[in-house]
């Protein structure tokens, strides 16, 4: 195997020529019709909150409706990003690459993203992605990590992909900090670098403050987007803060179909910023419809706010290991909601599923022991 | 000021190439533990590495002017551990292999066989350049294996959460080659007929010990208890006692745990073993058990193939009874060591 360092001076710049229209209609907020770009991530997010069972007929149905409310990046992918199919994150039902064809061949105007993880997907992934037509590359990092993925973004640029940063776990770094990383990302080929949210535990001035610390890093650079999560019903509230201080990109999913208790919901989101004034291209109308009547009805369980879910807020833990929790809780005995504490005091982060089983047969064990304390064995 | 040069009778001289923090490490086991190999040389790029100033005070002849140097010197050595790249090892492989020295791969170049001690060792003795894979190869491969001697195993995935802290900057920028070689691996020297390898990064502090998660799908009887069970069990226990002969903070978290068949799984059931691996502070702090198994593993290597070679018995020094540390052992890693080392956590 070759080595695949990538410096950032190797990466291309994109050649394609637009015109100053093109520019400012691509552009939120640089003039054109919209003020900032909602990305949709119920056939991604959404994954986790349907461990992973989506099927091509609601892939295409929810693309279809996403599509005609003119939301312009749908985001299809396992939960866990691409190649996330396994044993520690769940089997997907439908390979994730069937499900990225049959979207773009749904979408009339939306490009559709991938997401992935440096250290589960591969290069080869992305190419794979790309080949079914997927736009936008998504690259998601611990929030310290932004250099395990300078790669990627390297060769999404050669692809010609249009590349946004993730930065999970944000409210793991400070701000210095943050807009460290998002400098790695950006000097790497990230176009735009979000603030992710991944545990919910943001509490409004928290974005604020780490959106504008990545925004004075990058300047004009990139842009700045906002992944929020309802852990702690702060999703829509840190969305309205991040736009105030420069994001233009927010992500949503439709019925906040998310992991932990969900995602911002993309229709509440559009209902808010055009309240605000704030143009976003979405048709509300059309968008309610999307989440009424084309999600709605296959959810097996709607996200929401329980005591597991908000001690992934207050804990600050990563929202998909909400299910896992609460398999393991059923299998060894243990509540959810304490193995998901643990997991926070331990600092475990995305991708460490497995380490909830070791939690749970912790607990298990000092269940027991506590039990044979309590009869007075010792 | 510089010791005498290394030069203890009897001993076979061996070359270090990349004095970064697997280089470090590994210069300190060989030196403590093996009554075989005696590291001579250590050999970098970099006129300002840490890595070669330490070498240097402890004996060694060391040289920032690279593989052209060592090869130049009127006693070449026996064997040589690259601790360097991928790319720089597919470089100097063939020269390595011209003048006869043995060489053992720390890069995900995989020039030569795939080797993890406790499965294959046996059958590369001969071989004149090995490939350690990765770390979380070595810490995991063995348990496919042991499960796969038992029963067969369609699918093998492996999970190695490391600490930040020891994942040096060669790893990062290439982190899909730990991510392929080691699925490669899981299946050409576990025996899954699939592999599949994750590797994540955590930062937390006081730093996470090595910890690797193993998952393989077995036959659905193999999920309930039974005679298979047992057998399973007790393959993974003896592995786990033959890993800890070079690498003593290899253990299983937990009793392995096995989940029912089920039909996400295709009918198949499931084992999940839980290891942690402590380092043994040679020259790295205790929890990058990842650099440390993979230079024990690589040390022990060396030691077997180069006794091999002259027909004598092998000897490892796995007590704690061991004197001092030549030197101060590291309370982190040092970053500035690792700009010239690329090896495969």
């Amino acid at each position: 195997m070759g080595d695949m360092t990538i410096t950032p001076d190797q990466v291309p710049t994109v050649t394609e020529q637009l015109t100053e229209t093109d520019v400012r209609d691509l552009t939120p907020g640089g003039g054109g019709p919209t003020d900032l770009r909602i990305t949709d991530s119920t056939l991604r997010d959404g994954s986790h909150a349907m461990s992973h069972q989506f099927t091509e007929e609601q892939v295409r149905g929810v693309v279809h409706a996403l599509d005609a409310a003119g939301v312009q990046v749908i985001e299809v992918s396992h939960g866990d990003g691409l190649g996330g199919s396994t044993f520690n994150y769940g089997f997907s039902l439908v390979d994730e690459f069937q499900l990225i064809r049959a979207a773009v061949d749904e979408a009339t105007q939306a490009k559709i993203a991938i997401l992935m993880l440096p250290g589960l997907g591969t290069v080869h992934h992305l190419k794979k992605a790309h080949a079914c037509g997927a736009q936008v590359a998504r690259i998601a990092t611990h929030c310290t990590e932004a250099d395990v993925s300078i790669q990627h973004f390297g060769e999404a640029r050669r692809l010609g992909m249009e590349t946004v940063g993730f930065l999970m776990l944000s409210h793991r770094a400070s701000p210095a900090k943050l807009a460290e990383q998002a400098r790695i990302m950006v000097d790497a080929g990230a176009q735009c670098v979000y603030v992710v949210d991944s545990a919910g535990a943001l509490v409004l001035t928290d974005a604020q403050e780490r959106i504008a610390a990545v925004l004075a890093e990058v300047g004009d650079q990139a842009q700045v987007g906002f992944h929020g999560h309802q852990n702690l019903s702060m999703g829509i509230a840190n969305s309205v803060l991040a736009y105030q201080a420069g994001a233009k990109q927010i992500d949503g999913a439709l019925c906040a179909l998310g992991a932990g208790a969900g995602n911002s919901p993309t229709e509440v989101l559009a209902a808010t910023f055009e309240r605000m004034g704030i143009r976003t291209g979405v048709d509300l109308g059309e968008v309610l419809s999307a989440a009424e009547d084309v999600v709605r009805p296959f959810i097996p369980r709607l996200p929401w706010m329980d005591r597991a879910s908000i001690t992934q807020g207050y804990a600050g833990v990563y929202s998909s290991f909400l299910l896992h929790a609460e398999r393991a809780a059923e299998r060894y005995g243990v509540p959810a909601h304490e193995i998901l504490q643990r997991v926070g005091e331990a600092g475990y982060v995305g991708g460490q599923e497995d380490m909830i089983i070791d939690i749970a047969l912790q607990l298990a064990e000092e269940r027991e022991l506590g039990d044979l304390a309590a009869v007075g064995v010792r | 000021m510089s010791t005498a040069p290394r030069r203890t009778p009897g001993k076979v001289g061996a070359a270090i190439v990349g004095p970064g923090n697997i280089g470090s490490d590994l210069m300190f086991k060989l030196i403590r533990r093996s009554e075989i190999i005696e590291p001579r040389w250590m050999v970098g790029v970099d006129p300002t590495s840490d890595g070669l100033a330490r070498a240097k005070r402890l004996g060694l002849e060391a040289s920032a002017d690279g593989v052209d140097w060592l090869l130049a010197q009127d006693e070449l050595p026996d064997i040589v551990f690259e601790c360097t790249s991928a790319k720089a090892h597919e470089a100097n492989a063939p020269r390595y292999a011209e003048a006869g020295i043995l060489a053992v791969d720390l890069t995900p170049a995989a020039i030569g066989p795939y080797l993890c001690p406790p499965i294959n060792l046996e059958f590369n003795l001969d071989a004149l350049n090995v490939n350690m894979i990765t770390c979380g190869g070595q810490a995991t491969i063995p348990m496919v294996h042991a499960v796969s001697s038992v029963v067969d195993v369609p699918y093998a995935e492996i999970v190695a959460s490391v600490s930040s802290r020891s994942a040096g900057p060669g790893t990062r920028a290439n982190i899909d080659e730990f991510t392929e070689t080691t699925a490669d691996a899981v299946s050409k020297v576990g025996g899954a007929a699939t592999g599949r390898a994750i590797i994540i990064l955590n930062p937390v502090e006081p730093p996470l010990m090595m910890r690797n998660s193993v998952f393989c799908a077995v036959p659905p009887e193999a999920g309930e208890p039974g005679d298979l069970q047992d057998r399973i069990l007790e393959s993974i226990h003896a592995m786990e006692a033959t890993v800890q002969e070079y690498v003593p903070g290899y253990h299983l978290r937990a009793t392995p745990q096995f989940d029912h068949a089920r039909d996400t799984w295709k009918g198949m059931a499931r084992v999940f073993v839980p290891i942690e691996v402590r380092g043994r502070g040679d020259y790295l702090p205790d929890y990058a058990g990842n650099l440390d198994i993979i230079t024990a593993a690589a040390a022990r290597v060396g030691d077997l193939m180069m006794a091999h070679k002259l027909g004598v018995d092998p000897t490892w020094k796995s007590s704690t009874a061991l004197g001092e540390s030549p030197d101060t052992v590291a309370t982190s890693v040092p970053t500035a060591a690792g700009t010239d080392e690329k090896a495969g956590v």
